[in-house]
């Protein structure tokens, strides 16, 4: 047994996007000590340094006027929270017990003690849940624009999804493609203005509304896919050699089933204005409990609150 | 060879793989692809601790698009396993260590 598994710790961070990491350079610098348990590698979000490591340029986080790739803000990040202390375990909790204080995380059969918890696991893409799609994960169908652009050079494909990730997926993805079609079920996008206007801008999208993927084909590969007007019901296929899924995120909360309070869309519910759980001396930042806002920067101020939360309680708690 | 990985290229990758009787994992690579960077630390540890029994290879696919092309590489990372000379298997996506070995651990002798 590591010294790490052998002592309890004052806490332990379980993810390590910009929510984690920040609550980490706060409860470092308060001389905590955390243990972040940050993740795997993972072609989805939910790995070491969260879903900015799918991204390329990040140009609405503050203090980057020119702009900062997904990846180096996210290991500046990183780097400040190792510089004060934290240590850091790639890899990904399993299980956990917050029945009892100290609580217990593992990661596989390694366990870990903890006087308090700090939750930041974030969210991951969501699949469009259609029967097959897995086969064709890595055979024509991506949720990782900035992975897999490269191989559709020259073809027309398309992206289903109507916020900020589908239009910034679309917009990257024009560098190699012929044309991409955005699919959205409705007839008109939530995505930021400014995002809306560059994707209208653009020559090579174009966009089909009120249409829903109902179905994906092909043999070996994606050749096509089948899709419902949602205004009429008509059906038609679309024939198709990428399709790229960019629909929204659900919570990484499956660890906290039945142990923390969460809405009926898996989000963790926290004390307003607070990142307090319904169990004390377990906290919740970033994306995980944040259904509204989803921004790195909010994330990282959640983190910031947790620290600030977790570090005030173990306080009290003496 | 830099810590015990390949370098695999349009030019030696036919032969590399032919001429192995140790199992080969190549994995199929690019410099703006995060998930693959984050396959490195991985990789490395792999190719340290089962020396003898697997040899760990990196092709980049932007540099050596026609083997990417021929094993119809559509999403990288892809890793592929060669034994004998042939593909036995193909996974799709980064991973964490264990699950990574879990996989690959019947084609691996148990003794070096």
């Amino acid at each position: 047994m590591s010294a790490i598994e052998a002592t309890p710790q004052k806490v332990i961070i379980i993810g390590s996007g910009p929510a984690g990491l920040t609550a980490a350079i706060y409860t470092a610098r308060a001389n905590l000590a955390p243990l972040v348990i940050e993740g795997e590698p993972s072609s989805t979000s939910d790995q070491p340094g969260g879903q900015l490591m799918l991204t390329t340029e990040v140009e609405n986080f503050p203090g980057f006027p020119e702009g900062v790739m997904g990846p180096d803000l996210m290991m500046k990040f990183r780097d400040q929270a190792a510089r004060f202390n934290s240590t850091f375990i790639t890899e990904k909790v399993t299980r956990v017990d917050f029945s009892q204080r100290p609580f217990t995380v593992w990661v596989r059969d390694t366990k870990y003690t903890a006087e308090s918890i700090i939750v930041s696991t974030g969210a991951q893409s969501i699949m469009l849940g259609l029967e097959n799609e897995s086969r064709f994960y890595g055979h024509g169908l991506s949720t990782c624009a900035t992975c897999d652009g490269f191989f559709f050079r020259g073809q027309e494909i398309v992206v289903v999804g109507g916020g900020d990730s589908a239009i910034e997926e679309a917009t990257f993805l024009t560098k190699f493609a012929s044309k991409v079609t955005i699919v959205h079920r409705r007839d008109s996008l939530r995505a930021s203005k400014i995002m809306q206007d560059r994707a209208r801008n653009n020559p090579k999208i174009e966009f089909k509304w009120n249409s829903q993927v109902t179905e994906i084909i092909g043999t070996d590969k994606l050749e096509g896919i089948g899709l419902v007007d949602t205004v009429t019901g008509a059906s038609s296929k679309m024939a198709v050699t990428g399709l790229f899924v960019a629909i929204g995120h659900r919570p990484n909360t499956d660890l906290f089933k039945n142990i923390l309070d969460m809405e009926a869309n898996g989000y963790l519910q926290t004390r307003p204005g607070s990142s307090y759980t319904n169990i004390d001396g377990v906290f919740a930042c970033g994306d995980v409990q944040d259904h509204t806002y989803r921004q790195a920067i909010t994330a990282a101020g959640s983190g910031c609150m947790a620290a600030i939360d977790c570090e005030r309680w173990l306080e009290a708690q003496h | 060879m830099a810590d015990g990985i390949v370098t695999l290229t349009s030019a030696n990758f036919d032969e590399t793989i032919k001429s192995s009787t140790t199992p080969i994992l190549v994995d199929f690579w690019a410099e703006w692809c995060g998930p693959c960077k984050a396959m490195n630390p991985v990789l490395a540890e792999i190719a340290k601790e089962q020396s003898g029994k697997v040899i760990i290879a990196k092709l980049n696919v932007d540099e050596h698009g026609d083997i990417a092309q021929r094993f119809s590489v559509m999403s990288i990372p892809t890793m592929m396993l060669f034994s004998d000379g042939e593909m036995k298997m193909k996974m799709i996506g980064a991973k964490g260590k264990p699950q990574l070995l879990a996989e690959i651990a019947e084609f691996i002798p148990t003794k070096s």
